[in-house]
């Protein structure tokens, strides 16, 4: 590497494994990393709901990230040995709990809260050694597929600020795909994490249910939530995979295995022989001519690649998104009853009559949840109740088991499934905020791995008709990650040759920001 | 909800009345969540609208699938015994809406009579 590949610009678009090799050379400083995407973020990223710059984030921890950074940086001269990822830094989804960093979930009842705890995932980002950079915005308790729901005002889509980065990981998306943070944390309860990836042209993954603790996440459908990495490259995910990856004995739902060897897996570029099985009830009517024609345009490099192109059919996927919005608000309406303004966040006392306990929780949760936090939580009490609960939660339930057989049969004609992640490209801002049945929709994809606990991908397969990001999304069996990141690497190695470059080198230009201060957080 | 361009209610769902204002009004109540007369009437029409899209999963089941309640098969373990460090009271306090005397400050449980 010469000189010239250490400018700023060449360090917010060096990938986490360049930037990992050059740390671990002693060609740049991690202090010096930090600093060009705090630049960055500065430069682009403005503040949510000010109508400027794409408020992929809500906090920036500029100093903070600077002294982790140069606290590696003193290590690595003292010649102490480092992990792999030691300097690189990474951005964090506002719902995961960070000790002494605001953390919201992009709620207005959060405002002000610093956790007195971090997440198991954050202490073992802490561990490696990666500086985080800040905490990045999303729906309010990751409900929403747009980002629209934030209490703080939307993240924009750096392929055109006008659209939306998918959600509810639309900050964690945009931020990678921005050149702000080479690599950030989603979480995925229904494709949080795959389809802002889609939209905005970057690799998001969710791992197998229990592969990575769910400690110190805002729960909001525990059986269905699970963390997962997002980058702009498959081998970056899989290293923070490999990170945040493993058992963790305050997560009673974590698996016992051990993170498998991913990135070795994104390394092998090899996919001769493996069956790749095309979802049926997962393509044609539902989905755009764009997103349909990119699809099949990367089936067909991966069946010259050698790999054996197959269909399978999955019937009860058609279900599969009802279930999810009967179980994902049943299961939310009983976590977020922790809400109840006494031991955290907001506290509003009722407007008139007394104030007990009880009347303060009613009014806490009427001030400080948003229109959608509402629905769910109304939606699912629904579900829940005397009378209804066989005929809807009891019945998604069963509908669980449908999916799961399906998803059994399919793994034995097929070694990964394979569909677009996303019905369309990234739709416009304030296309779908008034009509919750049209944004649930685009789940359509995404919600089936949740119900089943299978893990999922979602990589770029190229440009639409209108210039915008296609996702291509893999789904292998429970436990199985590493196929993920075996036809992932492959794909986007055949890809970037075909292209002659990585997809987010044709990212148009954004817009410099006159106001660049991000020291005051809009969470505080 | 099959076909995702569309957002048509499934009509033959098995649903006997629809969600009104006064049904929003008892859940928000069951769920302690203040809403106004407008809150409730448009969430009356839009809950309405998703529980009969999602209302379809009762017709697709039989008696003989069992419920799966959680993705992956799950025993329960055990650890030792021991005591181990818990969170610092006073960062605890300090995020709390008020605390006093080392304790969290909440307002009054029981009613008065």
């Amino acid at each position: 590497m010469g000189a010239a590949s250490a400018t700023p610009d060449a360090l917010v678009r060096a990938t986490a494994a360049d930037l990992a090799g050059r740390l671990a050379a002693g060609e740049v400083s991690s202090e010096d990393v930090v600093r060009a995407h705090l630049d960055r973020i500065a430069a682009v990223d403005g503040a949510p709901g000010d109508g400027e710059g794409l408020a992929a984030f809500l906090h920036v921890s500029g100093e903070q990230a600077l002294a982790s950074a140069r606290a590696v940086d003193a290590r690595r001269a003292a010649g102490e040995p480092l992990h792999a990822l030691a300097g690189v830094p990474v951005a964090v989804k506002d719902v995961v709990v960070t000790r002494g960093t605001p953390t919201t979930a992009g709620s207005r009842i959060l405002q002000g809260w610093v956790p007195p705890y971090d997440a198991t995932l954050v202490e073992r980002l802490h561990a490696a050694g990666m500086p985080v950079l800040g905490k990045t915005n999303m729906d309010e308790f990751a409900m929403g597929s747009s980002t629209e729901h934030s209490a703080y005002g939307p993240t924009r889509n750096p392929w055109d600020t006008t659209r939306t980065p998918g959600g509810s990981g639309g900050g964690s998306a945009a931020a990678v795909a921005a050149f702000e943070a080479p690599l950030a944390v989603g979480t995925d309860t229904g494709g949080s994490i795959r389809q802002p990836a889609a939209v905005t042209g970057s690799v998001g993954v969710k791992p197998t249910y229990g592969g990575v603790s769910r400690y110190g996440l805002v729960a909001m459908a525990s059986s269905l939530d699970q963390a997962g990495p997002c980058a702009r490259t498959v081998l970056d995910a899989a290293l923070l995979h490999e990170v945040m990856g493993g058992h963790d004995p305050r997560d009673a739902t974590s698996l016992p295995d051990p993170v498998g060897a991913l990135a070795d897996a994104a390394r092998t570029r090899d996919v001769r022989g493996m069956r790749v099985g095309v979802v049926r009830e997962l393509t044609g009517e539902g989905f755009s001519a764009g997103v349909s024609a990119s699809f099949r345009a990367a089936l067909d490099l991966l069946a010259d690649a050698g790999a054996e192109v197959v269909e399978v059919s999955c019937p009860t996927f058609a279900h599969a998104l009802d279930a999810y919005y009967l179980i994902m608000p049943s299961e939310a309406s009983s976590n977020l009853a922790r809400f109840d303004g006494m031991r955290f966040g907001l506290r509003v006392e009722p407007a008139e009559g007394p104030v007990t306990a009880e009347r303060v929780m009613a009014a806490t949760r009427g001030a400080g949840f948003g229109p959608e936090v509402k629905r769910r939580i109304i939606l699912g009490t629904y579900a829940l109740s005397a009378g209804y609960y066989d005929a809807y939660y009891g019945s998604a339930q069963k509908v669980r088991t449908l999916v799961q057989r399906d998803f059994a049969a399919a793994f034995e004609q097929a070694d990964v499934l394979v569909s677009p992640t996303a019905p369309t490209t990234a739709f416009p801002l304030g296309s779908k905020l008034d009509d919750p049945l049209a944004m649930y929709a685009g789940d359509i994809a995404t919600i089936p791995a949740n119900l089943a606990g299978v893990p999922g991908m979602s990589l770029p397969s190229g440009l639409a008709e209108d210039g915008l990001p296609v996702g291509f999304q893999v789904l292998a069996p429970a436990r199985a990650d590493e196929r993920l990141y075996r036809l992932g690497g492959a794909l986007e190695a055949l890809l970037d040759e075909q292209r002659g470059g990585a997809l987010l080198d044709a990212l148009p230009e954004l817009p410099a920001l006159a106001t660049a201060d991000r020291s005051e957080a809009v969470t505080a | 909800m099959p076909d995702p361009t569309s957002t048509a209610p499934d009509v033959a769902a098995p649903r006997a009345t629809a969600l009104t204002a006064a049904d929003v009004a008892r859940l928000a109540a069951l769920a302690r969540i203040d809403l106004d007369a407008a809150e409730m009437e448009r969430m009356a029409g839009e809950l309405d609208a998703v529980v009969a899209a999602v209302a379809s999963v009762s017709r697709v089941v039989g008696d003989d699938v069992p419920a799966t309640s959680h993705p992956l098969p799950l025993t329960d373990v055990y650890r030792e015994d021991v005591v181990e460090g818990g969170l610092d009271r006073d960062e605890v306090l300090a995020g709390a809406p008020a605390a006093q005397d080392g304790r969290f400050l909440v307002p009054q449980i029981l009613e008065e009579d």
